[in-house]
């Protein structure tokens, strides 16, 4: 065994070691042939005969050689080694054509190679937390079934403790806000993000500090001292990675809090949970009466006991949920839902993903199409050379292989560079903060990238080398090399095989053009939706008082002086302050119209935002009827409300809603007049309806989390950030410089995942359809040559050029209408499994099609043209003689 | 070169190369290629040749080393001389050769049933 083990070593060696092999076995055949002659001498030879005897005994020396190579070597390394000494030499000479393949081969698998790693991080692959295929995630189903909405503490710690089916459920607060802690103290003051989160977080996604501890059930009493866990990312870029970080106090949004514990740098919250953020910093979130009253607030995590499965938990949860309710009238509506914390992460994005998989296999297949016309027109040259192969005894088999060597070593090449772009691409990428997709920061090219790569080169090389090398075994020596001409036998075949590839380059551009469109257009709807408020030139930047400003009266002068500032500089137009900015974040609670029977989990959903006069102009929201607040609504006036135009229409159906009393903050409260209506406002996302919204003064109301300043002003926005900086400072030292957000920011955030696929397919189909248009100008322009004589003649016999223009244009229309009818057909199919993606088109949308059509018909026209023009360089002598 | 008829051919080969360098100490490819020829007295037509395709498996099995030395006439020449392994190797053939051999003798000597 070891001998066999020593040989193949040896063997593999040998290959490298060709030359040297061959001169020692030389000598030493050199030296047995001598050593014989002398024998053969001492039997009294002559000399001259016995070497001549000498060199007959030993045999053949070519063929020892030969046969020595295949012993010690391995005769197909050898082989191959040959055939790519041979491509290398063969592509050398046609530079032009090598390098068009590798460059179209190399952005095809760099594309390909883009997708995969990013399917593979998406959807493939686990999600980056331990044993992550047992973590389920709990929402509570809206009343009217739509929407995801939190659960309420108390129903939480009912669950968590009566549930068979999880080892443990845990929980975080629902409502944080990018930007809600504010880190003063040492330092430069900073906005991070806070998020708090149930004792058993850590431990129940396992994930274990990588200094000090998580929390302890005592920190997470109601009033408790304040702690936190650290992101790693805070506590390299803030604190340069200080071990003596632990146990000392930072001061968080005005109050002392001890760091205990640093998250470990492979837990990122913001890259599966909240796609596009970053957690900072993990405060401990109290579970008792006083969280309990805050209503619906908590996310849900859980992990399943081992046995368990996610129907069985279902099950559970649902007989457990009726119980409760029934138990805990007083508390909120509780409908759990379970699904796979993958489904929840991902399961949005599975559809467009794999439409963009697919699209980037469609364009794998043009590539492979476009090479093999390209390798078919050069192996219809070569044919002499095969020939002459064949002719001076090269095996079929053999030239079948040189053939697919040719090939994939084109494809290797052109993997090689598409592995630097998809090394590229994969960094663009993740560095793509702007797009809200989950893991999306966590794609890079991995073995398992590479490893594809790979194969989609030997694939890619396979295909497109099966053409020509199939033609290899019909080569028929005889006629081909007596026939003189250039047209030589077969050409009708190929002709077929190449018009064939490039009507399915045809079709497969189609498709992707078609799915395009769809989504484009689809886009462009999104985008044109009546937001109902105007995000150009407005702009965003937190306020929020701080602990400074403590009771209402002080912040209602902070707030008044912070808008008098601000708006009395130059270029503000409008200022007005609100505590949630649509796109951003949201908080709905059960609204009721007086007078109407109060039925519980019946009352429809309001969204509430507490603001300032001057915010409905700042948001560019149009008043409908009524008024809007003004400085005569305060604490001490009447309650009042605005609405929007929906919650008016729900609550007061056929009737005036202004002058009505409407119930929400909390049901033993005197109502609100309903003073104004507005616009409906787009705040949960471009697609979806806005539901009822309700505006409350900030001047009748206590306190909230946060407070955003928005203005409205001519000028770009980023323009004004300074001076308003600078405006604000003296009441506002403390204000972070890195939350000046303009409102088309959010809007673009918001349609982000849809502008991802967008771009990406537009790219997909933009490059599809420049090869087909290449694949139809090479046959073209092969088929006029290849018709020269053929043209020539007709020319002689008095057609003229324009006629032949016309013939050979009426040839290419006639490929391309082939391509787009059977695409036409092949998209109208495909386009049924986009119709989740698609928004306010139809996935017949006659624009699309008709688009794609006329697209296709002009790129195919003119792909036809620039070959017919050199008819009128054939000259009918040159042409009839060279036959 | 069929390789389905040279099987036998060639493990025999191995076994009278090893033993002949077992016997003779280091020798040049011609000196082992004679050295058979010798004993074999013409029965066994050996191309010459194929004994250098034998000789470079061996050395890769590393049954046998290959060095450069002065042939007898002077000339370069590639000695070759048995190791642990081949002596091994050559013992072990040896016995199987030896079971073979007497079980193929007295199969033939058999007459059958009486």
């Amino acid at each position: 065994m070891l001998s066999a083990f020593h040989r193949i070593i040896a063997r593999i060696r040998a290959v490298f070691q060709r030359a040297d092999s061959d001169r020692d076995l030389e000598f030493e055949l050199e030296a047995h042939v001598h050593l014989l002659a002398e024998d053969h001498i001492l039997r009294g030879t002559p000399r001259g005969e016995a070497e001549r005897l000498a060199r007959i005994e030993l045999g053949g020396v070519y063929q020892l050689h030969e046969a020595h190579r295949e012993i010690r070597a391995l005769p197909f390394l050898d082989t191959l080694h040959q055939d790519l000494r041979y491509t290398f030499r063969t592509l050398k000479q046609n530079p032009g054509f090598t390098a068009f393949a590798i460059l179209i081969i190399g952005v095809g698998v760099g594309a390909s190679s883009t997708m995969f790693s990013v399917t593979n991080t998406l959807l493939l692959q686990p999600l980056p937390l331990h044993d992550s295929r047992r973590l389920v995630w709990m929402y509570n189903l809206s009343d009217d079934g739509v929407s995801e909405w939190s659960t309420q503490v108390g129903h939480f710690l009912d669950l968590r403790e009566q549930n068979q089916s999880f080892t443990d459920l845990a929980a975080y607060f629902a409502f944080s806000q990018p930007g809600d802690a504010k880190i003063t103290g040492e330092g430069e003051t900073e906005r991070v993000s806070s998020l708090m989160v149930s004792q058993n977080f850590f431990p129940m996604l396992d994930v274990r500090p990588v200094l000090g501890r998580t929390f302890t059930a005592d920190e997470c009493h109601w009033n408790a001292p304040g702690t936190a866990v650290m992101s790693y990312g805070l506590w390299k870029r803030r604190y340069a990675s200080d071990i003596h970080i632990l146990g000392q106090e930072i001061i968080v949004n005005g109050s002392a809090v001890t760091i205990v514990g640093v998250a470990p740098s492979s837990f990122d919250f913001g890259t599966v949970f909240a796609p596009g953020n970053h957690v900072d910093l993990f405060q401990p979130m109290p579970l008792t009466q006083e969280t309990n009253s805050w209503g619906n607030t908590l996310a849900i995590i859980g992990r399943l006991r081992p046995g368990a499965t996610i129907q069985s938990a279902r099950a559970e949860f649902w007989i457990l949920a009726n119980h409760l309710q029934k138990q805990h009238p007083e508390r909120n509506t509780l409908r759990p839902v379970l699904m796979p914390l993958e489904e929840h992460v991902t399961g949005r994005l599975r559809r467009a993903l794999l439409v963009l998989a697919w699209a980037v296999g469609i364009v794998m297949l043009i590539v492979c199409a476009n090479v093999a016309n390209l390798q078919l027109a050069r192996s219809a040259t070569r044919q002499k050379e095969m020939a002459i192969r064949v002719a001076l005894g090269a095996g079929r088999r053999r030239l079948i292989r040189q053939m697919l060597t040719e090939s994939i070593t084109l494809s290797c090449c052109g993997a090689l560079l598409g592995v630097i772009l998809a090394f590229a691409g994969t960094r663009m990428l993740a560095s793509l903060s702007a797009f809200k997709i989950p893991l999306l920061s966590t794609v890079r090219m991995d073995a398992a990238s590479l490893g594809f790569c790979l194969v989609i080169a030997i694939v890619t090389g396979l295909l497109f080398g099966l053409a020509p090398a199939l033609q290899v075994p019909s080569i028929s020596v005889h006629d081909t090399l007596k026939d003189s001409s250039r047209a030589s036998t077969g050409t009708k075949r190929h002709i077929w095989i190449r018009s064939a590839l490039v009507v399915s380059e045809i079709v497969f551009a189609c498709v992707l053009l078609v799915g395009a469109g769809l989504l484009s257009r689809s886009f462009l709807n999104v985008l044109d939706v009546n937001l109902g408020f105007q995000p150009e030139r407005a702009a965003a930047l937190r306020i929020d008082p701080g602990a400074r400003y403590a009771s209402r009266a002080q912040r209602m002068t902070y707030f008044s002086q912070v808008l008098n500032r601000v708006r009395s500089l130059p270029g503000v137009s409008a200022a007005g302050v609100t505590d949630v900015l649509p796109l951003a974040g949201d908080r709905s609670w059960d609204i009721q119209a007086k007078g109407k029977p109060f039925v519980l989990g019946h009352d429809p959903e309001g969204f509430i935002r507490i603001i300032s006069e001057g915010y409905f102009q700042a948001m560019g929201i149009p008043l409908q009827a009524g008024r809007a607040f003004s400085a005569a609504d305060t604490q001490f006036s009447e309650p009042v409300a605005v609405i929007n135009e929906t919650a008016a229409r729900t609550l007061w159906p056929a009737q005036n809603a202004v002058g009505q009393i409407v119930l929400s903050d909390g049901m033993g409260r005197p109502g609100r007049r309903v003073v104004g209506i507005v616009s409906d406002v787009r705040h949960r996302a471009l697609e979806q309806n806005s539901g009822c919204e309700l505006y409350f003064p900030i001047s009748q109301w206590d306190e909230s989390s946060a407070e955003y300043l928005v203005i409205r002003t001519p000028l770009p926005p980023p323009a004004l950030a300074s001076s308003i900086r600078a405006a604000l400072h003296p009441i506002a030292p403390e204000l972070s410089t890195n939350e000046f957000k303009t409102l088309q920011e959010l809007v673009d955030t918001a349609v982000s995942p849809r502008r991802f696929v967008v771009l990406l397919l537009a790219g997909f189909s933009g490059f599809a359809l420049i090869l087909a248009a290449l694949g139809i100008y090479a046959v073209i322009s092969y088929s006029v040559n290849q018709r020269s004589a053929e043209l020539g003649i007709r020319m002689a016999l008095g057609a003229s050029p324009s006629e032949l223009r016309a013939s050979i244009m009426l040839q290419t229309l006639r490929l391309a209408a082939l391509g787009m009818l059977i695409g036409g057909i092949t998209s109208w199919i495909l386009a049924r499994s986009l119709n989740s993606l698609l928004f306010g088109v139809t996935i017949t949308d006659p624009p699309t099609f008709a688009g794609m059509l006329i697209t296709l018909a002009a790129v195919a026209a003119l792909a036809g043209y620039f070959p017919s023009l050199r008819v009128s360089r054939i000259d009918p002598i040159a042409a009839l003689r060279a036959n | 070169m069929p390789e389905n008829k040279s099987e036998i051919l060639q493990g025999t080969l191995d076994l009278m190369v090893l033993q002949t360098l077992q016997a003779m100490g280091p020798l040049h490819g011609y000196g082992i290629a004679r050295r058979i020829e010798q004993i074999s007295k013409e029965a066994l037509q050996v191309n010459q040749g194929t004994i250098y395709l034998c000789l470079v498996r061996l050395v890769q099995k590393k049954w046998i080393k290959a060095e450069w030395g002065i042939s007898e006439n002077n000339r370069k020449a590639r000695f070759y001389s048995i190791s642990k392994a081949g002596q091994k190797q050559l013992a072990a053939e040896t016995e199987n050769w030896q079971r073979v051999a007497g079980t193929i003798a007295r199969l033939l000597q058999w007459e059958g049933p009486k």
